[in-house]
């Protein structure tokens, strides 16, 4: 080949930066799969506190004799860890490439309001996530003065109800659906149009609305139990 | 004549690769609609060189938007507000009276040589390492010798229609060339004489494309959008279909 005067630094297909895209795009739709999952699981609060904590219980039953108690539970977990962990570190490689590609701002240009919302919206996420964590699965914290104490914390329905009763409570998790809302309508068509599905204008009109219907069908789902604690229609 | 403009320019100047540069503010009057944007520059050029002050450096060639050489960020749009090139934009798309900023293509991979033009040898290095295809030369073959099947041709003569002028790179956030790259992946990927090198070429090509410094795509589209050729999205995501296939080939 007439290019022995270039010297590209990398010179396999894992080495682009379309690599770091496939990882981000596959390890987010794990993501949508689980999202969709616990969504479901959420919606058991509505058939009240047999029904969500009998759904608990079986997550970690799951298996059983095959797994053992809180197999399954565990390799989700191991599967969600490491797909956390290739999203963030492909994200943030391809954020800081992405500064360097432009050093000089425009004068004239408006930042793209979709990127900074994928950008910060997903910061703001994997805080949320860690919080998330702590509150209802590492630690199990509940924040209402009126209900502390071990039949609390270790009851999931009667810890969600607690929490949710809790307005600023309540309001973080109402922020987190809107960031993730955002970041389901840009990064479930994203990820199509990464995987090379989106060849024709059909088919990617078809994955902009499979966006925007997963987007609503995960935020609403999830908001209808902590919205139905706040106004009272659970307890 | 009636409806004649005067408008009020800020535009980018900078001596050399090393200057800092900034953005002067210039005024002209008595421009026609129907001038090009071009054309507007070159009166304004007249004018400084009348008055001994040295002239706004700008890229531009064929002046009827099929060479890909001029190409200037107006007013935060690159290739200003309509889908054209500069060249092609006419001062009817302005309003009387109305400030323009006009802005050299930033992208570290574009590095400035003076005021608004851009060094844009990064793409030719671009083309460069996707080598050759295998096509016999000599005398030339039947027409109907090797079969192109319509759909096939159609999809690679829109993609050919890319003209390198870099405004795709200019209008992404990211500074990234893929709509450049997805172009002319897909030009030569849909025809049978690109086959025998499809996955040595995407690969060689996107490891230059990142080596010259090109952000990552974030499909927002914005590139599209700004294509005074109008190339879609989708051969972005043929593109990172063929990176894909590639790498299943163990490329």
């Amino acid at each position: 080949m007439p290019t022995t005067t270039l010297s590209p630094r990398g010179t396999t297909a894992r080495s682009t930066t379309i690599a770091l895209k496939l990882l981000m795009a596959v390890t987010g739709l794990v993501f949508v799969g689980y999202l969709l999952l616990h969504m479901y699981g959420n919606l058991k609060a509505l058939w009240g506190e047999e029904a969500f904590n009998t759904y608990a219980e079986h997550l970690r039953t799951f298996g059983e004799p095959m797994l053992p108690y809180g197999g399954l539970l565990w390799i989700v977990r191991v599967v969600l860890i490491v797909s956390l962990v290739g999203h963030a570190y492909a994200a943030y490689t391809l954020w800081s490439r992405a500064g360097a590609a432009r050093r000089t701002k425009y004068a004239a240009v408006k930042s793209a309001a979709t990127s900074q919302w994928m950008r910060w919206g997903g910061t703001f996420l994997l805080l949320f996530v860690v919080w998330h964590l702590l509150h209802f699965t590492i630690v199990k914290i509940s924040p209402n003065a009126d209900k502390q104490g071990p039949d609390v914390t270790a009851n999931p329905f009667q810890l969600v109800v607690a929490s949710f009763e809790v307005w600023w409570m309540v309001l973080i998790y109402v922020a987190a659906m809107v960031a993730l809302f955002m970041h389901l309508l840009h990064g479930v068509y994203s990820a199509q149009q990464t995987l090379g599905w989106t060849g024709t204008p059909k088919a990617r009109a078809r994955a902009r609305t499979a966006g925007l219907v997963i987007a609503l069908v995960v935020v609403v789902g999830f908001l209808i139990p902590p919205l139905s604690i706040a106004f009272d229609l659970i307890n | 004549m009636s409806g004649l403009m005067n408008l009020t320019l800020k535009i980018w100047r900078q001596s050399g690769p090393d200057d800092k540069g900034r953005l002067v503010t210039y005024r002209v009057s008595d421009i026609s609609p129907d001038m090009s944007f071009l054309e507007m520059l070159d009166v304004l050029n007249e004018e400084l060189n009348a008055k001994g002050e040295e002239p706004i450096a700008f890229d531009s060639d064929c002046r009827e938007g099929i060479c890909g050489m001029c190409g200037l960020m107006i007013s935060g749009h690159a290739h200003g507000p309509e889908r054209t090139t500069t060249c092609q934009l006419h001062m009817r798309s302005f309003k009387d009276g109305e400030t323009i900023t006009v802005e050299p293509w930033r992208a570290e991979a574009f590095p400035i040589v003076r005021d608004l033009v851009v060094d844009r040898g990064s793409f030719d290095r671009i083309i460069q390492s996707g080598g050759f295809i295998s096509a016999n030369t000599g005398s030339a073959p039947d027409a109907h010798a090797t079969p192109v099947p319509k759909d096939n041709a159609d999809r690679a003569f829109m993609a050919a229609e890319c003209i390198g002028c870099g405004a795709c790179v200019a209008a992404c956030p990211n500074a990234s060339a893929m709509l450049f790259m997805g172009a002319k992946v897909t030009h030569l990927g849909e025809l049978p004489q690109g086959q025998p090198e499809r996955d040595a070429r995407v690969v060689s090509m996107v490891n230059q494309h990142d080596h010259e410094g090109f952000g990552g795509c974030t499909n927002v589209g914005a590139c599209s959008q700004a294509c005074p050729k109008g190339i879609p999205q989708d051969v972005i995501s043929q593109l990172n279909m063929d990176l894909r296939t590639a790498l299943q080939h163990g490329r």
